[in-house]
């Protein structure tokens, strides 16, 4: 280890810090304008392409665990994404009894190697919840203001799925959509008997080449393992690896970043220090404009540990509101075994990474008792098989008749167990909700004041209680999750989750969707940023990851993430240009 | 990369690295860095330096003792016996599978032995020698008392809890390795093309594409 800090000569024009979705398209929009960029990640480099990464297509017996979770993978062994729910010597502590699981991956693209592919715009109503409802904020901007980077960004990355014309649900410029599999004919049937209206689903993956440096889908059903053909969206191949081919983009990896360093005189952010995770030593990178894209809790924990005489509250947080208005998705889920579905046919249905359907918020919350919607992802089919296939046979095949028309006895063993497994597999289906919760000022991240991590950095301390909305949102997904699983002749698996589990609301953090740490407003007293994903307190320093958002809608962010990260980058070369940063 | 040329490097890789099996590959890697004094390899499926470490040290270590996996290569093959169709869960390797995940999750270790002592004493007891010195019938014998959770009498469960472990795990590792699947028909993991459930599955359920 070295106590002396190195400094690069060179100023740049950006520095970026994190190359997930944000990260990587402030990099590339800024990079093609010509600026010179300084991309800073935390972790390792990583190339969907190279063999040396490559878990696509690899078989389960590969793996000595059969793809199997561990500490250094936490979706399993053939996932693409680095870390998890915790990474050795980066603790983050909890408070006030407190669930929030935080998920971090330390790598190249960030989260976005692992990630549903699931590419939804958010509708107008999402950018102005208070007004309908009365709860949270709303956002300073509106659908109209972002639809143009929803266009291009759509174009840029690519995006499936079938223009519905759906009111609160706006239709991207899309790739064809793949055919449905077997069990989602059957959940789409299920669906129109229950009331739950089921459409194509909308995956950024390339179900026909867009460009030539980009294959298009094999149908592996992998997004997850990340694409050796670059035809899902991942930041690393999507975006980082062809900003760093204009030349213009350093790229550093495995930089840690301590804080943003800023004038006392001006107040403006001067660059940025970090230390090197396996070198451990420290550095400075020096720039006229830093752009924070670390992930949302991230982002708000550099801000709070920027502090100096002229932000003695942390950078940009003279509002207090830093770290505030933390919210993730809502989740809960439930599974069911359909008997009509035993004993099928083989043939390949893997199709692409993620259902082939899903099902947009289709009520009105004017007429329920929880305020936000949720939208529905399905799972089932004849996947690969991995660690945890045949697990749990005893609860079910005392319920069915076997082969011979008999009932049997649950559990056993030999040649007749065996068969049971052939005849069971494929027979499953699996639903899950992902819900908008309301961002509450009690919900947040904030400054441990007595742990730091490994380097000396001071970790988060997370405050998070699920409120009755989120509550009674999970009950009405848990009796949807019923309605559609008897109109699909299935026997759900196990019990009903009750009140006594919060109706299997998952924990926050566990749906990996939380934003609102750094959120944007017209009020300096209020918000962080502004809607530009500017702060409000240095004209120098931008947040273009989840932070910036003031409501998760009941999509997923990522597409959004996107949009913005681009239309603060085009104001960023506007602002330049203007002389104005 | 264009589709065609991809699909022709994923054939190439996936014939020349995924062939080998990864412990093999890895175990020569180690001898090989060994006499070479470089740092450990990773195995051909795109481990990080720590995951290759990790995996190599658990390798290395061995957990049940040469008659604890005697009892577990037993067990399995009541469970998933040989037939016309496929191999033995032995045959696939589910002792060796069990023999891994116990020291990659701990947790289980106690279980499993427990487990085995469990049965040893009950054979004991019933028997006068430990399971493997049992007949088949004798075996079969105490099996059918810990099988069926259902209808096992109360003073069995910790046979029935350690046999339900026994039934998870030795389907889970029977039907992830190559035997399995092939048992199994999984006909994915490959490039193609998907364009739909074939026409004899749609009629037969009922369904049709619009359009």
């Amino acid at each position: 280890m070295s106590f002396q800090i190195k400094e690069p000569p060179t100023e740049f024009d950006v520095v970026i810090v994190g190359s997930g979705a944000g990260g990587g398209m402030a990099a590339y929009q800024l990079a093609k304008a010509g600026a010179k960029v300084a991309l800073l990640e935390a972790g390792g480099y990583y190339d969907p392409a190279d063999p040396k990464y490559i878990t696509q297509l690899k078989w389960p017996y590969e793996s000595p665990r059969r793809g199997a979770s561990t500490p250094f993978r936490n979706f399993g062994d053939f996932d693409a994404a680095w870390g998890g729910w915790e990474i050795a010597g980066e603790p983050y502590t909890r408070k006030n009894g407190t669930e929030f699981d935080w998920f971090r991956s330390r790598m190249m693209g960030g989260r976005t190697n692992h990630w549903g592919r699931i590419s939804l715009r958010f509708g107008p109503n999402d950018f102005r919840r208070k007004s309908i409802d009365g709860l949270g904020e709303d956002w300073p901007i509106d659908y109209d203001t972002v639809a143009p980077y929803y266009d291009q960004v759509d174009k840029l990355v690519g995006v499936f799925g079938e223009a519905n014309g759906l009111p609160n649900d706006p239709d991207s410029i899309f790739l064809p959509p793949p055919k449905m599999r077997l069990h989602e004919f059957l959940l789409k049937d299920a669906g129109k008997k229950a009331g739950v209206p089921v459409y194509p689903n909308r995956l950024s993956i390339l179900t026909k080449p867009i460009n030539n440096e980009r294959g298009s889908c094999f149908y592996c059903s992998q997004c997850n393992r990340g694409c050796q053909a670059y035809a899902d969206f991942s930041a690393s191949s999507v975006l980082v690896i062809p900003a760093v081919k204009t030349g213009n983009v350093t790229l550093t990896t495995n930089a840690m970043v301590r804080e943003v360093l800023t004038d006392q005189t001006t107040g403006l952010a001067t660059g940025v220090s970090y230390v090197d995770r396996e070198k451990l030593t420290e550095h400075v990178i020096k720039g006229k404009i830093v752009v924070l894209a670390a992930s949302a809790c991230e982002s708000a924990r550099l801000l709070m540990n920027s502090k100096s005489a002229r932000h003695p509250n942390g950078l940009a947080n003279s509002s207090d509101v830093a770290g505030k208005y933390l919210h993730d998705s809502t989740g809960a889920s439930r599974g069911a075994f359909v008997p009509k579905l035993m004993d099928r046919k083989r043939y390949n249905e893997d199709g692409v990474g993620g259902a082939h359907i899903y099902s947009p918020w289709w009520l009105d919350n004017k007429k329920l008792d929880f305020p936000r919607g949720y939208h529905i992802e399905y799972g089932g089919g004849m996947g690969m098989p991995g660690y945890g296939f045949g697990w749990g046979m005893e609860n079910t095949n005392g319920k069915y008749p076997g082969a011979d028309g008999k009932m049997k006895e649950a559990g056993g063993y030999g040649a007749s167990l065996k068969d049971d497994y052939r005849r069971y597999y494929g027979a499953y289906i699996g639903m899950s909700g992902r819900g908008e919760a309301v961002a509450s000022a009690d919900n947040y991240c904030e400054i441990d004041p007595t742990t730091v991590d490994k380097f000396g950095i001071p970790v988060l301390r997370f405050s998070y209680k699920w409120s009755d909305y989120e509550i009674k949102q999970a009950k009405h997904m848990q009796d949807t999750f019923e309605e559609i699983i008897e109109a699909a002749g299935g026997i759900a698996s196990g019990t009903k989750p009750g009140a006594d589990s919060n109706y299997g609301l998952a924990a926050p953090g566990r749906i990996i969707h939380e934003v609102g740490t750094t959120r944007m407003g017209n009020d300096p007293k209020t918000s962080v940023l502004n809607g530009h994903n500017q702060a409000h307190d240095a004209k120098n320093v931008f947040v273009v990851d989840g932070g910036a958002f003031v409501s998760q809608a009941d999509k997923n962010p990522t597409w959004t993430i996107l949009a913005l990260s681009w239309r603060a980058s085009d104001f960023i070369i506007d602002q330049v240009k203007k002389k104005n940063i | 990369m264009k589709r065609r040329e991809s699909l022709r490097a994923l054939t190439l890789s996936t014939f020349g690295v995924a062939a080998i099996n990864p412990q093999e590959l890895l175990a020569e890697r180690r001898e090989l860095d060994k006499v070479m004094g470089t740092p450990p390899a990773e195995v051909g499926f795109g481990r990080t330096a720590e995951e290759a470490v990790h995996d190599a040290k658990l390798m290395a270590e061995k957990y049940f003792t040469d008659k604890e996996l005697a009892t577990l290569a037993i067990l399995s093959d009541i469970i998933i016996p040989a037939d016309s169709k496929s191999g033995s869960a032995s045959q696939s390797g589910v002792p060796q599978f069990i023999e891994f995940m116990v020291k990659d999750q701990p947790y289980w270790q106690t279980p499993f032995r427990g487990g085995l002592q469990w049965l040893d004493r009950e054979s004991q007891k019933r028997f006068n020698k430990v399971f493997t010195g049992l007949s088949k019938e004798q075996r079969l014998k105490i099996v059918d008392d810990i099988a069926y959770p259902e209808k096992a009498k109360p003073d069995m469960s910790q046979g029935v809890a350690f046999f339900n472990n026994m039934r998870n795990f030795t389907a889970t590792g029977f039907f992830s390795s190559k035997i399995g699947i092939d048992d199994i028909g999984y006909m994915g993991n490959r490039p193609n093309v998907w364009d739909g459930v074939p026409a004899d599955v749609l009629q037969k359920y009922g369904y049709r594409y619009e359009g």
